[in-house]
């Protein structure tokens, strides 16, 4: 029984990294109907950036809110270079320019800062909190209740200002938006942005626990995109409780069932994306647009 | 001078020419009409005005050259488009469709008092305002839309075919809130209409199109006299 809660708290702290990834996912897929194959390394260059000015001596918190800033940035930039070319081409061009950014932000960060593994200091304290026999790491709390923060920020990004729903209408109904005289073209870009801050935080929440190489973000892409198709691409909060519930699962199938163990646990997360789009395409908490004809 | 003033209009669809260089005005505080059957071009002249579609000729809003601009800045002068289809935003609730309306005037005190105002002329909107835009019927979704366009306080309300697809009863409903809106807050009005009977009911300028030209205009009590358009377009 101790293993059991064991293994599922160390889910939760893992699944709340893929919740934090597929968060950034579904940012972008809301605000522009495309799918960023490109996130994780988005995520992966942003925690660089961190390093380098930890490396420069900054305090954690400035070098975090700076690397935010400079995300935010640059994922607009993205957008309004790469991406905007081709923002009414078929979606598979789209998904064919996100591949080749990710290729592109991996091989530019290995030629910078080399594929070598580097350490990566997290802002929480290391002693682990313990009750009765299980074991939680302060990092792992602290990086879902970081998490959690990102979401109810977005949420009432969205949900409260008029600029979130002004981005809402420009994915949904470009068109129509332009005619209420909403710069579509920068809310796509705006999105990226958000989404880019979102990976940020992310990233730097990930490479205390995997350290810090261009890689990193690889394995932790499939299984937001678990997260994700679970929770549903169409709902934030959803994405973030998906990542939560793979973490889990992912930890209780390679503790349980035998012959899978750690070496196909990315296994269960590829079969666990089949079963959610055979039996519920919208994920749990997603919802299938609604159309009146 | 009058509010719109359009002079030799053309605009094309790739390879294919859908206006051959059309003139017309709406007057400042009047309701204007062009009608004319499915492929006259009626839709693209509107979409002309808001800068959808690349044109040649000449657009003046208020004096401004206006063609060639972009729809977002077309919007911020003040011209509001309620278009073809309706333009719901099926996802969004009723009141998110209609804030939307009064995106390029910011929030604050003065939206709210809005909705509060075309709520009153549409309260069947005001009963639904949770609900998502695509839950509505034909004729409550083609209300929201010209709410959503008065959202903006528009100085010219440009009309797609409000009547298309609707129970006539509905329509007669519309066209007497359009009526109002008209008279009460001076917002001039372009239609575009099939159903010419009840347009010519409501204007007091009309233009007819066909195949992409203007064949015949003038005030809406003397087409309605005119013979060849009784016979084809009123059926009697």
């Amino acid at each position: 029984m101790e293993i059991f809660f064991q293994q599922v708290v160390s889910g939760l702290a893992t699944g709340g990294i893929y919740g934090s990834v597929a968060l950034a996912l579904v940012m972008i897929y809301q605000a522009t109907d495309v799918v960023n194959y490109a996130q994780g390394e988005m995520a992966m260059f942003s925690t660089y950036l961190a390093w380098t000015l930890l490396n420069a001596g900054v305090p954690y918190w400035w070098a975090f809110f700076g690397t935010l800033v400079i995300s935010f940035v640059g994922g607009v930039l993205l957008e309004r270079i790469v991406i905007r070319p081709v923002e009414n081409k078929p979606i598979l061009t789209i998904v064919i320019v996100c591949i080749g950014l990710l290729v592109i932000l991996n091989s530019v960060a290995g030629w910078i800062y080399s594929y070598i593994q580097k350490p990566f200091p997290s802002p929480f304290p290391p002693k682990p909190i313990i009750l009765g026999t299980v074991v939680f790491g302060t990092h792992d709390l602290g990086a879902i209740g970081v998490t959690l923060v990102v979401l109810a920020f977005l949420y009432a990004f969205f949900r409260f200002t008029t600029l979130g729903l002004a981005m809402r209408a420009a994915a949904q109904n470009p068109m129509s938006s332009r005619l209420c005289g909403i710069r579509v073209g920068w809310m796509l870009a705006i999105g990226w942005g958000l989404a880019a801050m979102v990976g940020a935080v992310a990233g730097m929440m990930v490479a205390p626990i995997v350290f810090l190489d261009p890689n990193m973000m690889a394995g932790i892409l499939i299984y937001a995109f678990a997260s994700a198709t679970l929770g549903g691409f169409t709902s934030p909060g959803g994405a973030v409780l998906g990542g939560l519930i793979v973490g889990v699962i992912e930890n209780l199938v390679g503790t349980y069932v035998h012959f899978i163990g750690t070496e196909l646990k990315l296994t269960v997360a590829l079969a666990l994306i089949l079963i959610v789009l055979v039996f519920k395409p919208s994920g749990l908490f997603g919802r299938a647009a609604v159309h009146r004809v | 001078m009058a509010l719109l003033e359009v002079r030799g209009l053309q605009a094309q669809y790739g390879w294919t020419k859908v206006l051959h260089g059309i003139d017309f005005d709406v007057q400042e505080g009047g309701i204007t009409t062009i009608l004319g059957a499915n492929g006259a071009g009626k839709t693209t002249t509107l979409r002309a005005v808001c800068g959808m579609v690349r044109t040649s000729g000449d657009i003046r809003f208020a004096g401004n050259r206006i063609a060639g601009r972009s729809t977002e800045d077309v919007v911020r002068l003040g011209i509001a488009h309620a278009p073809e289809g309706r333009g719901t935003f099926v996802n969004l609730t009723v009141e998110e469709n209609l804030r939307l309306g009064a995106y390029v005037r910011g929030g604050g005190a003065d939206v709210t008092r809005d909705l509060e105002r075309v709520y009153g002329y549409f309260p069947v909107l005001a009963q639904r305002k949770k609900q998502t835009g695509g839950t509505l019927s034909g004729g409550e979704q083609q209300m929201l839309a010209v709410a959503r366009a008065l959202m903006l306080r528009p100085r010219l309300l440009l009309l797609d075919e409000p009547s298309l697809g609707l129970a006539p009863l509905v329509v007669r409903e519309i066209f007497r809130i359009v009526q109002t809106i008209n008279r009460e807050e001076r917002v001039s009005v372009l239609l575009v209409e099939q159903n010419a009977s009840v347009a010519l009911g409501l204007a007091n300028h009309a233009y007819l199109m066909e195949t992409g030209r203007v064949v015949t205009s003038g005030p809406a009590a003397e087409l309605r006299q005119n013979d060849a358009i009784r016979r084809a377009y009123l059926g009697y």
